[in-house]
């Protein structure tokens, strides 16, 4: 029986193959598909192979704006969120101060709540408050639910330094400042950057919550909600093999830079 | 290399420490020479990283002061004293390489060209080949070098070890204390020393303070120590020692005649840690190496003046360069006795009467107010 020991030795990289093209068959159709050229309004079928949508990707009214609004939301969403995340996930590693124990178990509540309710919440509390709905809530709404995440990833990263490290830093002649930068932060990085992609990939791509706070702003995810109805531009595609192709890109830079460094090392 | 120069010693003056009702360390004066290698010697809990810590400055003291030399620094954060430390986990930078660990303090301190120094350095430590290399990917006992490297690099008044060689193993261990001794003799740097295992305390340093519970219990040379131990608490912590409950009968120009039993042992006062007066009662103690073993049809062979006494051999292990007996005898059930194996005498085995006999001049006494066995658990808990 050749071909069952060939499956019994086999058979975990078949299963790990199975799954990577589980994950990735929705990209390839996304990319497949950004190259189509449709017959009606709608990208579902394939009728001939084009590069038009990739020759003109803003050709499409209002999709490049959105675009643009969502990249700005998510771009600050993370760069908020992750400074009040780290300075949270230190406070409560570090300091004992009272509610500390609420405050660490209702900085989970964003994560476990329905996204929806969250955000028919989030919309009364801004109506109630008079606030002008647009960039601003969108903004405030997209801060709130990454803090979450960023918390989660930093304090790990926190509580599993050792303090010890801080002190040789102190005992070094290095001040509190020098000590934060040189010491704390570098160790600390990992998992701040771990925190910083989550919220802006969480940021970019929600709709729900945006579409109950965004008044008449429109973001990506929602000019793409809107056009399903109507009809789809192969633009959209392309915009997201792009995106695709740039998170790819990031991911391998970071390993080849990785790959430098441990053999510079060796 | 110790100088007789004291603008560089190490002086706490009543200094103190408490954490809410707990007082870690009970106000306490020590003096450390300048060039001197000085250990704290003490079971964990007993205050000494502590004492080490107040003086890095990364613990503030409760009450008293410390001063480096002429200069009062009770009060100066850690990244202002002219004091390093080598801590128990190393504490290496994981994100920076050897070379960048050791010249850590260096470039705090603002120095530019730092590529010599830590190159003399890292030779110091037979670190050289190591200089690109992350702190993980060195042995425990490279990792130890960096950290002792990384502090003497600054040549700071004082370097500070809190217990630098406790995760390291066996063989290491004795390896790196001699190494240590060379580094501390080659800068003449003075060493403050925290420890738990009493050998390596005796091995390396020059002075040794016992501390328990918070205070010091003694303080000398690892010799005056072990020979003449002014508490129960040193004489079990340090090695073993028999005591015995024994009454003061007689003096007699400078000896003492106790009573234990049946037996009269004669006690040296200058070796007396109690005060004395007849009818009071000391405890007489005794090192197990001290004493000879000889069997009871011998008895008459033993010289004169020795102190004796007899029973009957308990219990005898054979270790290789000695053999260790547990006699019982009527004074003390469980005497401990150690007899190089020079000459075996055959008939020195468990159930034999046996006369156990030795100097006056290595007897030593203590208040018998203390607890008998203090220390002695201790001992034995490290040793688990």
């Amino acid at each position: 029986m050749p071909f069952v020991t060939w499956l019994k030795r086999h058979l975990v990289v078949i299963a790990g193959l199975c799954t990577l093209a589980y994950l990735l068959l929705p990209n390839v159709i996304v990319t497949v598909f950004s190259f189509n050229k449709p017959k009606g309004r709608f990208n579902y079928e394939w009728q001939q192979f084009s590069t038009d949508a990739w020759k003109d990707p803003c050709g499409v009214a209002d999709m490049c704006g959105s675009l643009s609004i969502s990249l700005q939301i998510a771009v600050w969403a993370t760069v908020g969120a992750t400074i009040l995340g780290t300075m949270i996930a230190f406070a409560l590693v570090r300091y004992r101060f009272r509610a500390r124990g609420a405050v660490n178990s209702l900085i989970f509540l964003p994560m476990a709540m329905p996204e929806v309710v969250m955000a028919a919440s989030l919309l009364t509390l801004f109506l109630n408050m008079g606030a002008q709905l647009g960039f601003w809530t969108i903004l405030i709404a997209h801060i709130m639910f990454c803090l979450s995440f960023v918390v989660t990833a930093v304090k790990a990263r926190v509580m599993s330094m050792d303090p010890r490290l801080e002190e040789a830093a102190r005992d070094l002649y290095a001040g509190p400042v020098q000590t934060f930068v040189r010491v704390t932060l570098p160790i600390a990085a990992p998992g701040i950057a771990a925190g910083a992609l989550l919220s802006f990939a969480l940021s970019f791509d929600d709709f729900i919550i945006t579409n109950f706070n965004a008044g008449s702003t429109v973001t990506f995810p929602m000019f793409v909600w809107g056009s399903a109805q109507r009809g789809t531009p192969v633009q959209i595609n392309v915009i997201g093999t792009a995106m695709f192709l740039v998170a790819v890109l990031f991911v391998l830079v970071s390993m080849l830079v990785t790959n430098r460094r441990n053999s510079q090392k060796a | 290399m110790t100088t007789t120069d004291s603008s560089g010693d190490v002086r706490l003056t009543g200094i103190g420490k408490t954490y809410g009702s707990f007082t870690a360390v009970h106000p306490l004066d020590l003096t450390v020479p300048q060039g001197s290698f000085f250990a704290l010697l003490g079971a964990s809990g007993c205050g000494k990283t502590t004492t080490l810590r107040m003086i890095a400055g990364l613990e503030e003291p409760t009450s008293g002061t410390v001063y480096l030399g002429d200069q009062e620094v009770t009060h100066l954060p850690p990244y202002k004293r002219p004091v390093n430390t080598v801590f128990q986990s190393y504490a290496l930078f994981p994100h920076l390489d050897i070379f960048e660990n050791v010249a850590f303090g260096l470039r705090r301190r603002g120095i530019k060209s730092v590529k010599k120094q830590v190159e003399e350095m890292l030779e110091l430590v037979q670190l050289g080949e190591q200089a690109r290399k992350k702190p993980h990917q060195l042995s425990g006992g490279q990792q130890q070098r960096v950290a002792v490297a990384r502090a003497l690099i600054n040549h700071p008044k004082v370097l500070l070890l809190d217990e630098p060689l406790g995760a390291l193993d066996l063989k290491l261990r004795r390896q790196m204390q001699l190494e240590l001794k060379r580094i501390q003799t080659e800068v003449g740097i003075t060493f403050i020393h925290v420890t738990h295992d009493q050998e390596e305390a005796m091995t390396m340093a020059d002075t040794v303070a016992v501390m328990n519970a918070g205070r010091v219990e003694q303080l000398g040379a690892p010799t005056d120590l072990y020979e003449n131990p002014q508490t129960t608490f040193v004489a079990n912590f340090l090695g073993t020692s028999n005591l015995i409950e024994a009454e003061v009968d007689t003096k007699n120009g400078g000896d003492i005649v106790l009573k234990a039993g049946g037996d009269k042992l004669v006690l040296p006062e200058s070796r007396c840690a109690a005060p004395t007066k007849t009818g009071g009662k000391v405890l007489v103690g005794i090192r197990p190496e001290k004493i000879a073993l000889t069997h009871a049809d011998d008895a008459g062979s033993i010289p004169e003046g020795r102190n004796r006494i007899t029973g009957k051999i308990a219990d005898a292990s054979f270790i290789g360069v000695s053999t260790q007996y547990v006699i019982d005898t009527p004074v003390c059930d469980e005497f401990a006795v150690y007899v190089q194996n020079v000459e075996r005498d055959g008939r020195l085995v468990p159930g034999a009467d046996v006369v156990l006999h030795w100097s006056p001049a290595h007897t030593f006494g203590l208040d018998a107010a203390q607890d008998i066995d203090a220390g002695v658990e201790t001992v034995e808990e490290e040793a688990a």
